[in-house]
């Protein structure tokens, strides 16, 4: 393995104790040309094949929809995204494949059906497989003449995957393994022609993955499970009666099958974060034009401050959403990128590449789904009776919206997993969160400088807001892991407090960015409602860390020390107020100006 | 085959065009191949498929449109000519396409039945005089054979087939095809398409634009109740003042 040779390259976790600057990140106003055109594409398709067919869709009493609309994607080219081109892909960018996750992501079921074949489904073989079980599969599945479905769950083993009952049993002549046990929640399994299996090999700890072929025998199936939401999409339980997998189907080593399903899902989380922008989108969208038409009181309900407020909020929090699954995205392509430059096998760069960011991949996720539950329910909301009304489009991105919270592991599990990582690296010393955190400390019982601030520079303030919340963190978390040790893995409540804390700072900041960078490009005028935007998420996102930090703090502090830390919470949450009521109702006529979400 | 298909870059049909100071106001505006145009394209990729030729598209316009020829080369033209001028009017943009036509005797000359922005229709008739070859227009579905091409019109009242000798010049309209979504491979291979990019013959605009009227913004409708018959009448006399 060779090790990333430029010092100065960006580290997963590192925006905690480093200043980023706005042109080191990437932003979505950067896309090419040729880029927009696959986007424009993706939605050509949605529009066509999709949107207009939404209800047989979820009905699902064509059972061939699916099939055949995962066969047209496949057709474009859009299974293919990321395969490399030696088995048939494009091997197009990280970052652009975000972006089309991101626009594809407008397509409720499809979307999930979508996903799983081309994450879950096709990258353990892409980034897993050898050069025989990639050109023997990984042609059939970027093409879409093959769907594939991902096992991992079961009954017992959903958050702890690792503790899979499957097993599988060599046979006496060495020839095949043969796998027995039952998987539940598998997307697409009631069309996929390939399943990617994790089982276990006699009493080993952790699990092995298999490439298994429905023709190799012995899989049935339970039927179509009757869900909340993504009703068209095919998710069923699947079991695995004496099925027979040829040895040479083992996908990568024996005992390697978790690391597959964590690394893996590591893509997965980020480019669900990205995949929920298209749907936000549209919802925003369509939320705006019913409020624009439905007048209450003789007036449309859109001129009301009320509603306004909400379009504005969505706005923010979706354009928060896509300023950091972009600029992680990016930092992802460039790492994987200078780790490929560096000699390392094209699988092994993309892994590691990503790997390095696991923080960043499960802040999108979280983030991205919590922003399209919001949406969507203050989409329902805007409707009002309509919103519960089966007639209009709300009701079901309500529904759809819920999955993106469960699966690719739950909010829940991706907010401890954050942490977890974070604090892991400092103690091993990948990440020096340790001296800022005492530097911290220090400033704490020191006398506050007061620093002047030039009002007259943009984002002036709301930078230094941004310098704060990071002492905040590293104030919060230094001391929990100090007075906790390794208890504090056992203190969920202050791991989510703490998560919270960073994962609207890394927002926060990545929307900032984004902003200057625009700005610079395009002047302050053309900026108007992202510099909005921006003063809101920075405003919101530091009493969201005010609240959380002082939650924690109460919790494992006493004393004259929890003083100390109240205090501290209180120098570096201060922000001179901010007129969000105007900041919103600007935002939000410019959007009622445009008749949808715009920027 | 050798077919020869003029899009246009109008402004996409969902845009909100503002005028300002009497002009429209494109700035911002996104720009898509004339929905028309769309069509004949996709019938030509077809054709040029069957047929084992070649597909050229054929815009006049400045560098700005370069984008929508791209898309046009994404869909699966083959490569793509330029007229480096701002189409000023029918006559102009005809006489562009007729000088390139006369240069490389295409065995079709394919394009929209009109373009979306200004509605004018006259190109392909313009274009098929000049050349003096005839000229099909509104063209709802194509097939060529022994150099033969058979087509279908929709005329007042009912359905003509047409046929004419190659080579010809085509007014567009769905259902002539359906309309293509480029493929992720086109759309990657566009760029590396060959875009020529001419400068135009010198020919004189027959017309010019002299000015432009935004409909009036439409009154507040009033509901009146449909008991309320001397409301409506005394609002009919005394406000829309049209009895
Ligand atoms: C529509 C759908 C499609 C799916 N597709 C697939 C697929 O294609 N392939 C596949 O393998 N799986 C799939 N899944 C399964 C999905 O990944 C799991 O449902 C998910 O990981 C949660 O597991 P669980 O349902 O067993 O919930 P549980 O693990 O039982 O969780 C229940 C609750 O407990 C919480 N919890 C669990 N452990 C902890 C902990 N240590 N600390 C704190 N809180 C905890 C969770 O956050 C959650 O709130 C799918 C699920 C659905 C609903």
């Amino acid at each position: 393995m060779v090790a990333v040779s430029n010092q100065n390259a960006i580290k997963g976790g590192e925006f905690l104790i480093r200043e980023t600057e706005a042109h080191e990140i990437f932003i979505p106003e950067d896309f090419t040309a040729e880029q927009r055109m696959m986007a424009q594409a993706c939605e050509d398709f949605l529009n066509t094949e999709i949107h207009p067919k939404v209800e047989e869709m979820d009905n699902m009493k064509n059972t061939e929809f699916m099939h055949k609309a995962m066969q047209k994607a496949g057709e474009l080219g859009l299974l293919g995204i990321t395969v490399p081109e030696e088995y048939s892909g494009l091997n197009m960018s990280f970052n652009t494949s975000m972006l089309i996750a991101d626009v594809l992501g407008s397509g409720g079921s499809f979307s999930t059906a979508y996903g799983a074949h081309t994450g879950i489904g096709t990258q353990p073989i892409v980034l897993y497989g050898n050069e025989e079980q990639k050109k023997k599969y990984v042609p059939k599945l970027a093409t879409g003449e093959w769907l594939a479905c991902y096992c991992l769950t079961e009954p017992d083993a959903g958050s702890d995957a690792n503790s899979g009952k499957t097993k599988a049993v060599l046979s006496a002549d060495g020839k095949y393994y043969t796998i027995t046990g039952q998987k539940m929640w598998i997307s697409n399994a009631g069309f996929a022609e390939l399943f990617i299996v994790f089982a276990k090999i006699e009493d080993d700890k952790n699990l092995t993955a298999f490439i298994v072929e429905k023709s190799f025998g012995g899989i049935t199936m339970n039927e179509e499970e009757k869900k909340l939401g993504i009703k068209g999409s095919s998710t069923r339980q699947v079991f695995f009666n004496d099925c027979k997998v040829p040895v040479e189907n083992m996908l990568s080593t024996r005992g390697n099958g978790f690391k597959i399903a964590v690394n893996v899902l590591n893509i997965g989380r980020i480019k669900l974060g990205a995949g929920v922008i298209g749907g936000c989108k549209m919802v925003t969208s369509q939320a705006l034009t019913y409020s624009k038409e439905r007048k209450q009181f003789k007036t449309p309900i859109a001129n009301f401050g009320a509603i306004k407020r909400k379009l504005a909020e969505m706005a923010t929090k979706i354009y928060a959403t896509e300023s950091l699954c972009y600029r992680a995205g990016q930092n992802i392509e460039d790492n994987i990128n200078s780790l490929a430059a560096n000699g390392m096998s094209d699988a092994e760069s993309k892994l590691k590449g990503v790997e390095q960011f696991a923080v960043e991949c499960a802040i999108a996720k979280v983030h991205g789904s919590e922003t399209l539950d919001f949406t969507v329910d203050e989409g329902v909301q805007i409707y009002g009776g309509m919103g519960f009304s089966e007639e209009a489009p709300m009701a079901r991105a309500y529904r759809d919206a819920r999955i993106s919270r469960i699966y690719e592991g739950t909010n829940e599990i991706n907010r401890m997993l954050l942490v977890g990582t974070i604090i892991k690296r400092a103690l091993k010393g990948e990440l020096d969160i340790i001296t800022p955190a005492m530097a911290v400390a220090k400033e704490l019982t020191s006398v506050p400088s007061f620093e002047s601030i030039d009002a007259s520079l943009l984002f002036a303030e709301e930078k230094s807001v941004i310098k704060n919340m990071k002492k905040a963190i590293l104030m919060v978390a230094g001391k929990a892991v100090q007075n906790l040790g390794e208890k504090i893995n056992d203190e969920q409540e202050i791991m989510m407090n703490i998560a919270d804390m960073i994962i609207e700072t890394y927002a926060a900041e990545s929307v900032l960015l984004r902003t200057e960078k625009m700005v610079g490009v395009k002047g302050e005028k053309a900026c108007e409602q992202q510099i909005n935007m921006s003063k809101l998420y920075v405003s919101e996102a530091l009493e969201k860390l005010g609240t959380a930090g002082k939650e924690a703090v109460a919790s494992f502090t006493q004393g004259d020390e929890q003083k100390v830390m109240l205090m501290g919470l209180k120098r570096y949450t201060k922000l001179t107020p901010v007129n969000t009521k105007e900041l919103r109702r600007a935002v939000a006529d410019a959007m009622i100006e445009e008749g949808k979400y715009c920027f | 085959m050798k077919i020869l298909v003029c899009i246009s870059h109008v402004p996409d049909t969902n845009a909100k065009i503002p005028f300002k100071d009497g002009q429209p106001d494109l700035a911002g505006v996104t720009f898509v191949i004339g929905p028309y145009d769309d069509f004949a394209l996709a019938r030509a990729v077809e054709l040029r498929d069957a047929s084992q030729g070649k597909l050229t598209v054929l815009n006049v316009g400045g560098a700005d449109t370069e984008q929508t020829i791209r898309k046009a080369l994404a869909i699966g033209a083959d490569d793509a000519i330029r007229v480096n001028a701002s189409p000023t009017d029918s006559f102009f943009v005809a006489s562009q396409i007729a000088a390139i036509a006369k240069a490389e005797s295409y065995d079709l000359i394919m394009m929209g039945r009109e373009t979306s922005d200004y509605n004018g229709g006259q190109v392909h008739g313009m274009v098929a005089t000049l050349l003096g070859i005839p000229c099909v227009t509104p063209c709802m579905k194509l097939d060529v054979a022994g150099g033969k091409a058979t087509m279908l019109r929709e005329i007042e009242g009912g359905k003509e087939t047409v046929t004419a000798n190659l080579p010809l010049v085509l007014g567009c309209q769905e259902p002539i095809a359906e309309w293509k979504i480029p493929n992720m491979r086109g759309i990657m291979s566009a760029k590396a398409k060959p875009l020529k990019v001419v400068e135009p013959v010198a020919v004189a605009a027959k017309t010019s634009v002299t000015k432009y009227e935004v409909p009036a913004a439409r009154g507040n409708c009033k509901m009146i109740d449909k008991d309320n018959v001397e409301e409506l009448v005394k609002l009919l006399k005394t406000e829309a003042k049209v009895l």
